[in-house]
């Protein structure tokens, strides 16, 4: 395969400008609308009913009180629910049986002529259940836990190379540290709602999705209809994170209520019954083993991690793959042990694998760099690998150093006293740290047409989903580039699966699939157009292109992007408070197409990492089996005065093996390594290592009063 | 859907006069929690009496150089007014300690006194709670109570009070100003939550139908210096894990006058006699300082350890390699959990997949 297919020559109208979002106006003033806010007449609200059992089967459903209920149209169980196709992703088999696999699996789904109905009548619907006991307790020594084949990505569940543990055993020295990550939640603005009218022997949804053409093709096979008789909109998406990257109930349950009653049905998910309901970031526990010389240069890795998922779905986070391409290291075993709970089925939460699992490797480096006394810049350093290490490719582009050498310049690392608990400032203790971050090129094939209209203006049609990102903004400027046009005569329609059909907005991929088919259809435009004599015909001229091939050719090169985070601590060593002064991210992830909307979603993603280190996790429920942390009182993520400085920059990284733009995905890097850098701006702070996040006072207050004692 | 009557009485005779003729009513200040808990479907009042348009919004100066701040005073006009600042600093501390901008410029000095416990369990109907549904047992005693109660409670109830100006208030000697069917009265403000015992649905000594009107603050103690202190998961918005009100006179590096209260920690605002007592007269050192807070602590008690002790990082000893590689049953649960994953993204629309493995 030729290293760049797709030259792109300089274009006249160059990728990167900070150009405002599209629909920036339209959300702050309030007029974009979102799944929820389409109101077709006679529409009809439904409200699910959550089991409360944390396991067992419904012995009866008694929906005479709520059918009762003024406005209230249908009540829908396992027992006269429209029957539904099999499908892949087995948490969307809603109300076909009895069984109640965890607490909050959806059990009924009352519809009623308004919201309050609907709840009203969902809140009685009396069902009785046939409880069992239940197991929702994750620990690295469960009897249950077993290896996988393969984990999310598709990648193997366990490699060894070399003889790890010969390796471990003679290293001269060595750190052997376990490291746990609770249940995390995406937790979107926007809940997960639809909007769904079966009429004609059509369905039209307006949904929160992440890809319109994904729920499409589903609910298609779930209900047995053509997927051309279906249209899924989402137009504008408040964020999902993952969490709605595939179908979710939601959108099932609201097609099913519009086939059950024949009118229109919308249901929107209350924020508290999302834990369960729509996949969250498995807890892990993980143990990093690294053996290295006096110079730092590993000879030995291991990472192992487990997990749990649902009894529903197989669901395994894949921690421990970053580990297989991060560091060199001759003998290195990574491995993922996962067991069935009686949770709710977890699923992607932005960085799935790299932002918990690099939590883990990169606090160990850190450890081993103390250990070591040697600066974990220079260790990172050391270890840079000329290959892959897990295939031995070559790297399209890794500039890991560069990164953490622009970072350290930028952030003020140098020169930095490496020992703990010595910046004092009244009561707080300061630290700075260091955490490198990594994140694979995906791409996957999507189609897009782009016309030439007769009034001179250019239209791309391409089922992309602007979930906050500014995706019609960059395939504005992707598509001006190829056409060589200001980007103001492209309009770009996208998010509806009657649109040529794409990859969802998710895996950090979006931008590269969309803009590659885009910029495909583009230049095949441009070839029509160069051909073409005379004015253009009234329906102006067409060009369609899909990227199957180039998607299904893959590279010869290990492809990823490549990160470093800086973070300054403070500590409160009378409360154990911890709080970050300041972050800063230097990133290289190929061309940045628009450096405005880039910032936003590295800043974006440092932000999650900030709560992933110091305030976000739930906690399993033992007796109930839920979620304790539903809402967003209890469940903590950042606000803005818990962000104070904070900067992201990117060094110009010229890759010819990626796609024509030159881009790798930037949606995810942001909040791989904040975690580990957090974490260990604190040790740098106080001495103290903390390994399970987040860090909370109640893990750092005693060990500062026991450092304190001792030292009185 | 549950409906209720709303009703906007002109007086504070006619507000009492209301809740006496409605069983079952409440009355609505700012709403800032009584109207979450009506969404979570934990309160179901069947009147809401709206009294914040009542004349109680006044903060008067009164003849003993103290102040009397109106029931409907909002949050953050109490921290802004001259007098709080530069009289009783602690107080306006704690008011902007408190909940978020929004929420202070709608919560009500009352609703603030008033708003219930913000425990896991009492928010979830779907669960026991002896305080929402006396007589259904405690889940937090045994379950997730990392922020609930150490002191005070009782086997029914582990729950806090949540308010941080209340904590101020206490140490601040101030009063609550009650009218009810039966005419006024004043209660002191730590007297005026209750520890749970065997009636923690029962937050306050507020009898059915009494409107809470004003709370007043005796004259500000001259010398003394006030601070509070609120220790807290998340710098922007949290409730407090712990909290502390101090007010402080030292002459000649002894300690001539302490007020203390806690929050956080109890069933209310917990004035800290006994570390008081310790205080009084002792030389102001950090020893002293530690030796009052252990005085005061030596009754915490934690609810009881979940009895299923967790330990997740407890790496076991055979797990690499000897970890199985097969299920562990025949499950049949176990077997179908088995089935192939989901790629870290579904299938694309189209039909070749072309992600690197």
């Amino acid at each position: 395969m030729s290293p760049d297919p797709f030259p792109l020559g300089p274009p006249a109208y160059p990728l990167g400008a900070p150009l405002v979002r599209r629909e920036g106006r339209e959300k702050v003033t309030g007029t974009a609308r979102y799944a929820a806010e389409h109101t077709p007449l006679d529409c009809a609200y439904a409200w699910p009913v959550a089991a409360t059992v944390a396991r067992g089967r419904v012995t009866a459903v008694d929906a005479t009180g709520a059918l009762a209920l003024p406005g209230v149209c249908a009540v829908l169980t396992h027992e006269n629910a429209p029957r539904l196709a099999a499908t892949g992703d087995p948490a969307l088999a809603l109300l076909q049986d009895d069984r109640v696999p965890h607490r909050g699996w959806y059990v009924a789904l009352a519809v009623a002529d308004s919201l309050e109905a609907a709840r009203a009548a969902a809140a009685a619907v009396h069902v009785s259940y046939a409880a069992e006991d239940a197991d929702v307790l994750l620990t690295a020594g469960h009897p249950g836990l077993y290896a996988p084949e393969t984990v999310n990505g598709g990648y193997p569940g366990t490699r060894e190379r070399g003889d790890f543990d010969t390796a471990f055993a003679a290293a001269p020295v060595t750190l052997d540290a376990t490291y746990t990550v609770p249940p995390l939640h995406n937790h979107p603005m926007e809940p997960h709602a639809a909007t769904a009218h079966w009429t004609g022997g059509r369905l039209t949804v307006h949904d929160s999705s992440q890809g319109s053409s994904k729920v499409c093709e589903d609910l298609a096979a779930l209900f047995s209809l053509d997927p051309g008789d279906i249209t899924v909109v989402s137009e504008h998406v408040g964020g999902g994170f993952g969490s709605k990257g595939t179908p979710r109930p939601h959108v099932v349950l609201a097609a099913m209520a519009t086939r059950h009653t024949g009118r229109p049905v919308k249901l929107s998910l209350p924020r508290r019954e999302m834990p369960a309901a729509v996949g969250h970031r498995a807890p892990t526990v993980q143990r990093v083993r690294l053996g290295a010389g006096g110079d730092g240069v590993l000879t030995a890795l291991a990472h192992e991690i487990a997990t749990h998922t649902s009894t529903v779905n197989e669901f395994v986070e894949q921690a421990a793959v970053p580990a297989r391409m991060m560091y060199t290291s001759p003998n290195s075993r990574t491995a993922h042990r996962v067991v069935p709970l009686d949770v709710p089925t977890p699923s992607w939460m932005r960085a799935p694998g790299e932002a918990p699992g690099m939590f883990a490797l990169e606090s160990a480096v850190d450890e081993l760099a103390v250990l070591l006394d040697i600066d974990p810049v220079e260790l990172r350093m050391r270890n840079e690998p000329d290959t892959e290490p897990d295939s031995d490719r070559a790297f399209s582009s890794r500039h890991l150093i560069g990164c953490l050498r622009e970072g350290a310049e930028r952030f003020g690392w140098r020169p930095r006293d490496p020992r703990p608990g010595v910046r004092r400032e009244g009561d707080l203790l300061l630290g700075t740290g260091v955490a490198a971050a990594t994140y694979p090129v995906y791409v996957a094939p999507s189609s897009a047409e782009a016309r030439a209209t007769a009034d001179g203006g250019f239209r791309i049609r391409v089922n992309a989903t602007d979930i906050g990102t500014g995706a019609r903004t960059v395939l504005a400027q992707i598509a001006a580039a190829a056409l060589t046009v200001p980007e103001d005569r492209v309009r770009v329609d996208i998010g509806s699966s009657d649109l040529p059909p794409a990859m969802l907005a998710g895996g950090s991929m979006g931008t590269a699939s969309w803009g590659w088919a885009v910029h495909k259809a583009c230049m095949a435009l441009r070839a029509r157009l160069r051909d073409h004599d005379g004015p253009l015909p009234a329906e102006g001229l067409t060009a369609a292109a899909d990227t199957r091939q180039e998607a299904a050719e893959g590279s010869p090169y290990a492809r990823h992007a490549f990160g470093a985070t800086f973070a300054e601590v403070q500590a409160d060593t009378v409360s154990g408070e911890v709080r970050v002064r300041r972050m800063l991210g230097v990133y290289a992830a190929g061309r940045i197409l628009n450096s405005r909307t880039a910032r936003s979603q590295f800043i974006g993603g440092m932000t999650m990492g900030l709560g992933m280190a110091l305030m976000e996790g739930s906690r399993l429920d033992p007796a109930f089996g839920d979620f304790a942390e539903r809402d967003l009182a209890a469940y903590h993520v950042p606000a803005c005065a818990d962000v104070p400085r904070i900067e992201a920059h990117w060094i110009d990284e010229e890759d010819p093996h990626l796609n024509p733009m030159g881009s790798k995905g930037i949606g995810e890097i942001g909040i791989v390594g904040t975690a580990a850098a957090v974490a260990n701006a604190l040790w740098h702070a106080t001495g103290i290592r903390v390994r399970d996040l987040p860090l909370t006072v109640d893990k750092i207050l005693p060990r500062l009063r026991a450092a304190r004692e001792g030292a009185g | 859907m549950r409906p209720f009557g709303y009703l906007r009485p002109a007086g504070v005779e006619e507000a009492v006069r209301a809740a006496a003729e409605a069983p079952g009513a409440r009355f609505l200040g700012g709403g800032t929690n009584l109207v979450d808990l009506m969404k979570l479907g934990v309160e179901t009042p069947r009147t809401l009496i709206d009294v914040s348009r009542l004349p109680l919004g006044g903060i008067e100066e009164l003849p003993d150089g103290g102040l009397r701040i109106g029931a409907t005073v909002r949050n953050s006009d109490l921290a802004a007014a001259a007098p709080v600042r530069e009289r009783y600093p602690v107080l306006s501390q704690a008011l902007l300690a408190g909940a978020s901008g929004q929420l202070r410029n709608t919560a009500t000095t009352g609703g603030n006194l008033l708003q219930r416990t913000r425990c896991l369990y009492f928010q979830d109907p779907t669960k026991p709670c002896n305080k929402r549904s006396p007589g259904t047992g405690c889940p937090a005693r045994d379950g997730v109570h990392r922020d609930l109660a150490v002191l005070g409670h009782s086997a029914h109830c582990v729950a806090t009070q949540p308010s941080d100006m209340a904590v101020a208030l206490a140490a601040l000697d101030a009063e609550v100003h009650l009218h009810g069917p039966d005419g006024e009265r004043t209660v002191a403000v730590t007297d005026f939550h209750r520890l749970p015992g065997d009636r923690p649905e029962q937050d306050t000594v507020i009898r059915p139908g009494e409107l809470l009107t004003a709370v007043r603050l005796p004259p500000a103690a001259p010398g003394a210096r006030s601070r509070y202190r609120k220790v807290r998961d998340r710098a922007s918005f949290a409730f407090a894990l712990v909290s502390v009100a101090a007010v402080l006179e030292a002459r000649d590096g002894v300690v001539e006058r302490a007020a203390l209260a806690f929050g956080g920690l109890a069933h209310r605002p917990w004035r800290a006699r006994a570390a008081e007592e310790v205080l009084l007269g002792a030389p102001a050192t950090e020893d002293t300082f530690a030796r009052a807070a252990d005085a005061e602590l030596a009754a915490a008690r934690c609810a009881t350890t979940p009895s299923r002790s967790h330990s997740p990082a407890t790496w076991p000893s055979a797990c690499s390699p000897a970890w199985r590689t097969r299920p562990a049953t025949a499950d049949p649960t176990t077997a179908r959990a088995r089935r192939r994953l989901r790629p870290t993204v579904p299938d694309p629309p189209s039909p070749t997949q072309g992600r690197e493995p």
